[in-house]
């Protein structure tokens, strides 16, 4: 720690940060533009001017702009010399001479850094009497709106978009006065994760473009602190409501997971909530045909279907752990399913088993940026889990990071830095069947096929450990694959082993976890990350319970009265005759869902549930980190979470004392006392009760407006705010709400003078560093388990003469399944397109999958071996999820014609 | 007692003084353009509607008895149901202060009265006037930087031509 001097105010400063981090960390408001926490310094926005002394004698001083000097030991700085405060002055004067008269038409207004920083230095009259400069728009696609004029040329868009984030496709043209960010020419922005350039732009030049849709201002809307549901990774957003809807997702930062930035299928995957796919009444379905029912009538008719039979549950990862356990607990662990279909069960089931007992360290989103090797065995992260991939892009930062400081620069000086490592590629060795969006910025990127991965990551741990499981009649070209991998591996201090269900091999996940415990065994800090299918598959995996497969026999068998589907669709898991067969041969099927899925609509009797927004609960991502949501959402009768829906069934059907809960904390801890392994959920977040300085916390900004005039056209009467027993938020603007809130419960950010996301600095202790409001979310897995080695390396895979194997090639948009109910994802997903190995040109093929035949769109890929095919799962055959051999016609180009 | 004294005498005096009655309805009191009565949006010199739906009006309104939501036509934003509660409002004109564009204005009307107070709740067909009101020149869209129909970028007020990125010159 140094001790600075900010005004005569002796401030501790942590060694090597720059002045700019140490003024906001103490508190002291200092406009800047171009400075961001996770992209550091380039000196381009002048707007952080302050003064400096030599020392205690030295009375002129010289102006330095904070962002690019170090904060030495005895530092003494001004920010109120009145010749800095002039100088900033006439800087924002500067910037705001081209600034467009719009703010009233901009998305970006009340929550706009550039307001902010213009008031906090004073500017308040124009005085440039000459014309603007002007810019032309751009097309960005369905995700990202383009306004140019409004740009001060901080180049924060492009350092996140290409340095930090890798794309290509945004750059700065143009020169001086006129620099111009944006695309060659007009199209949709193809990075992941563009739509985090709406935040990092401090003006309104980028903002978003569904949220334009459905605008309202940041004052008029109520946030609470949520969890993505899109994938395992269990990114922290903040969703914002205004009249009953959804409006946009925006980050939340966690310390550890997500930080500043989110995948673009977190932040716009959203609108499945108010789509017209979701379910909002009861219906007793007959013939096909829906009839609305009232909730008692629905009870009594699922009274009546308990009587016909023993009553199977199908849980789901995609509802939160509460649900899973009240339907777990209501038809009992052994008529309980966790709704996969093997061979994606047992590869779960096993991913989460390895994860809570490895012997490595399941490393969280942030720790892995600072490995120095990264193997990625057989998945495609960034289709997967597209934050895990920016995350471990950062791997290539690390190394930069690392000449720096031969070189003694400071990390957060970012030009020098960058330039430094421009050569580095990221320390990342891809090994997957087919070409991912990770290989351009990866060290190398191997090809195999699944189960050859399988045998080579066994090879590599035999090869780190001769303890480790060996691999029978290797070829040449696999040792030297394996001991290349191994040394890589060897003389990293970080190693981080990265692979997942995406091809459901138990191997592989084997194989992934035989390389991080020889890696420890060797006295490396290894680390382990096993990608999961859905946002809570560590949960339903850890509860446990039969395969879709195994209800499928007994439903068969005739051992199934009603089976009850919690939030799942089966259809995605299932073939058309399978779940068929299924539907037939139980006696009840009975659906709880908050949307219309092709299974609710075969189910006799259909219930709605509330969606994540408009209820509470808990989601464990795939490190065991368990997170709760809150409803942002107060939804109208009849829709109610899950767990009350299985709660009243098992009330109607005569099981009183089963389930008695009547809020969420009583869920919750029952749940915590019923999985002992799930104890420590009831710390993820405060109770409903909980207060702060004598009050709820408020969900809602003071300027909330329109109170009286909202609802005023259904009825002039006001009615008191919505009230939920299971949230400890108020739902309107009266409560309190400080920087200190437990992390957990932040609903929104923003402090006097900072009314943009950039006053997340004033929420951290110190910047880029913990919350002021503590930990957010808990681990349910121990630091370090003791497994040693397991399963033994498959056969070699052998391609067949007449049949193709068809690998499942996911997709960032188009594969998820909630995601592609809300129109920004579908309109960026891409139509479905088989992509079959070898060099023949393809137009079509007609394919078989199960018993269906299916003609689609395909393309030659000469990266994939002959007889080896990629199809995305569910965009073709709704069930097709897990490698399978099929047969495959190919209709070439002119016969397509 | 000689103040009562007093105060009876001098209410006997107002027997002699001139009646101050109005006849209202019929006989209509003077009140000047800048009397604050009902609100009303207004439309530019060019008819259309001058609401850009910014919020600052709502925003301002101490009652909070202005709700609107932001709707998008060709670029140009515009309210798509702007309610005014009107039984809530205190006719404090701070919606017309905080309106960048001139659109919603006070007049000098006040005869509003309802026997049905869900009477008193205006929807936007019923607030807007054909007219531009009290400013009778000003169009927003002409000195902001958004390009609309018939106005394209560089075309409003103190504003140069589109830069052409591809160019050299400085």
């Amino acid at each position: 720690m140094a001790t600075i001097y900010i005004d005569g105010r002796a401030v501790e400063a942590r060694n090597g940060e720059n002045l700019l981090q140490a003024c906001l960390e103490a508190g002291t408001d200092l406009p800047y533009f171009c400075w961001h926490p996770e992209l550091g310094s380039v000196g381009a926005c002048r707007q952080c001017a302050v003064k400096q002394f030599q020392n205690a004698d030295d009375k002129r001083g010289r102006i330095v702009m904070a962002c690019m000097t170090p904060a030495t030991e005895g530092a003494i700085i001004s920010v109120d010399d009145p010749e800095a405060k002039e100088f900033r002055g006439e800087v924002v004067e500067w910037l705001m001479t081209n600034h467009p008269h719009d703010c009233p038409v901009c998305e970006e207004g009340g929550e706009c850094h550039l307001q902010d920083m213009t008031v906090m230095t004073g500017h308040r009259e124009r005085r440039f009497k000459f014309d603007k400069r002007t810019h032309k728009n751009q097309d960005l696609g369905p995700l990202v709106k383009h306004e140019m004029n409004r740009c001060i040329a901080c180049y924060r868009c492009v350092r996140f978009y290409r340095d930090y984030a890798g794309g290509e496709d945004l750059g700065v043209f143009a020169q001086h006065n006129n620099v111009y960010f944006g695309r060659y020419e007009s199209g949709t922005l193809e990075s992941t994760f563009s739509g985090n350039l709406v935040e990092v732009c401090p003006t309104g030049v980028f903002t978003d473009k569904p949220f334009s849709k459905v605008y309202s201002r940041k004052w008029d809307m109520r946030g609470a602190p949520s969890v993505c549901q899109h994938c395992s990774v269990g990114c922290n957003t903040i969703l914002n409501e205004r009249a009953g809807k959804v409006r946009r997702t925006l980050n939340r930062y966690n310390e550890d997971v997500n930080r500043y930035f989110l995948c673009d299928r977190g932040r716009y995957g959203n609108g499945f909530v108010n789509a017209p796919s979701r379910l909002r009444s009861a219906g007793y379905v007959m013939d096909g045909q829906m009839t609305p029912v009232p909730v008692a009538q629905a009870l009594e008719q699922f009274a009546a279907f308990a009587k016909d039979g023993p009553i199977v549950g199908i849980g789901s990862g995609r509802a939160s752990i509460e649900s899973n356990y009240a339907l777990r607990r209501f038809v009992g662990a052994d008529n309980f399913s966790t709704g996969w279909a093997e061979p994606l069960h047992g590869a779960v089931t096993r991913a989460v088993d390895i994860l809570r007992t490895t012997s490595a360290r399941v490393m969280p989103l942030h720790e892995m940026e600072s490995a120095d090797c990264v193997l990625v065995l057989g998945e495609d992260v960034a289709a997967t889990a597209p934050r895990l991939s920016l995350a471990l892009f950062q791997t290539r930062r690390t190394a930069c990071n690392k000449l720096a400081d031969k070189n003694r620069l400071p990390h957060w000086l970012d030009a020098p830095v960058r330039t430094l490592g421009s050569d580095l590629k990221a320390p990342i060795h891809v090994v997957t069947p087919a070409p991912t969006d990770m290989d351009v910025s990866a060290t190398q990127a191997l090809r195999a096929l699944p189960d050859d991965i399988a045998r080579l990551g066994f090879a590599i741990a035999n090869r780190i450990d001769g303890a480790a499981p060996a691999v029978s009649d290797l070829t040449e070209e696999e040792t030297a694959r394996a001991t290349a991998l191994a040394d890589a591996l060897l003389v990293a201090e970080k190693p981080v082993i990265v692979s997942g269900t995406q091809y459901a091999s138990t191997a592989l996940l084997d194989a992934a976890a035989n390389i991080a415990a020889a890696l420890v065994t060797q006295g490396k800090a290894a680390g382990l990350t096993l990608v999961l299918p859905e946002a809570n598959s560590f949960g339903v995996a850890t509860m446990g319970g039969l395969s879709l497969d195994a209800v499928c026999e007994r439903a068969q068998a005739g051992q199934v009265g009603t089976l009850v589907v919690m939030e799942a669709d089966l259809t995605r898991q299932l073939d058309a005759s399978a779940f068929d067969t299924l539907v037939r041969s139980v006696r009840h099927l009975v659906v709880i869902d908050h949307s219309v899925t092709p299974t609710a609509e075969r189910g006799e009797l259909v219930v709605p549930a509330t969606a994540f927004s408009e209820c509470g609960g808990t989601m464990i991502s795939m490190e065991g980190r368990a997170q709760r949501f809150l409803q942002v959402v107060y939804p109208e009768a009849p829709l109610q979470v899950s767990w009350r829906w299985v709660r009243d069934f098992a009330h109607a059907s005569g099981h009183e004392g089963v389930l008695d809960w009547e809020t969420l904390d009583q869920a919750v801890a029952a749940t915590a006392a019923g999985v002992p392994a799930f104890a420590r959920i009831v710390e993820a977040a405060p109770k409903a009760d909980y207060e702060l300085e004598g009050e709820h916390i408020r969900s809602q900004t003071h300027r909330v407006s329109g109170r009286t005039a909202i609802r005023a056209n259904i009825s002039v009467r006001d009615i008191p705010p919505p009230t939920s027993p299971d949230t400890p938020l108020k739902s309107d603007m009266e409560g309190t709400y400080t920087t200190d809130m437990p992390a957990t419960l932040i609903p929104f950010y923003q402090v006097p003078g900072w009314n943009s996301v950039q006053s997340l600095n004033k929420f951290q202790q110190e910047i880029g560093g913990e919350l002021r409001g503590g930990d957010v979310g808990v681990r349910v897995i121990g630091e370090r388990g003791t497994a040693g080695y397991a399963g033994v390396a498959p056969a070699r895979m052998a391609l067949r003469e007449n049949e193709v194997l068809l690998l499942p090639e996911y997709r960032a948009f188009g594969t998820g399944e909630t995601s592609m109910w809300s129109d920004p994802i579908k309109a960026r997903a891409t139509e479905a397109v088989i992509r079959v190995g070898g060099d023949a040109p393809v137009a079509r093929v007609s394919i078989q999958i199960g018993a269906e035949v299916f003609d689609v769109p395909a393309v030659n890929d000469p990266a994939l071996p002959l007889g080896v095919a990629l199809c995305p799962p569910h965009m073709v055959a709704r069930s097709y999820e897990a490698p399978c051999w099929v047969t495959l016609r190919t209709i070439s180009a002119e016969a397509a014609a | 007692m000689f103040g009562i004294i007093r105060t009876i005498w001098m209410t006997f005096l107002h027997l002699f003084h001139k009646n101050e009655t109005v006849q209202y309805p019929e006989q209509k009191p003077y009140l000047s353009p800048r009397y604050r009565g009902r609100i009303v949006l207004t439309r530019d010199p060019s008819g259309e509607e001058r609401c850009v739906a910014c919020n600052l009006c709502a925003a301002a309104c101490p009652v909070d008895c202005i709700s609107l939501q932001k709707g998008e036509r060709d670029g140009r934003w515009y309210p798509e149901f702007f309610q005014i509660n009107f039984s809530r409002c205190i006719f404090c004109g701070f919606c017309e202060e905080a309106c960048p564009t001139y659109a919603i204005q006070l007049t000098p009307d006040f005869e509003m009265a309802e026997y049905v107070r869900q009477n008193l709740v205006y929807e936007k067909e019923d607030l807007l006037i054909s007219g531009p009101g009290k400013v009778p020149d000003y169009s927003f869209y002409n000195v902001s930087g958004l390009a609309i129909p018939g106005k394209g970028k560089g075309e409003a007020e103190h504003e140069l031509a589109p830069v052409d990125t591809h160019s050299l010159m400085p």
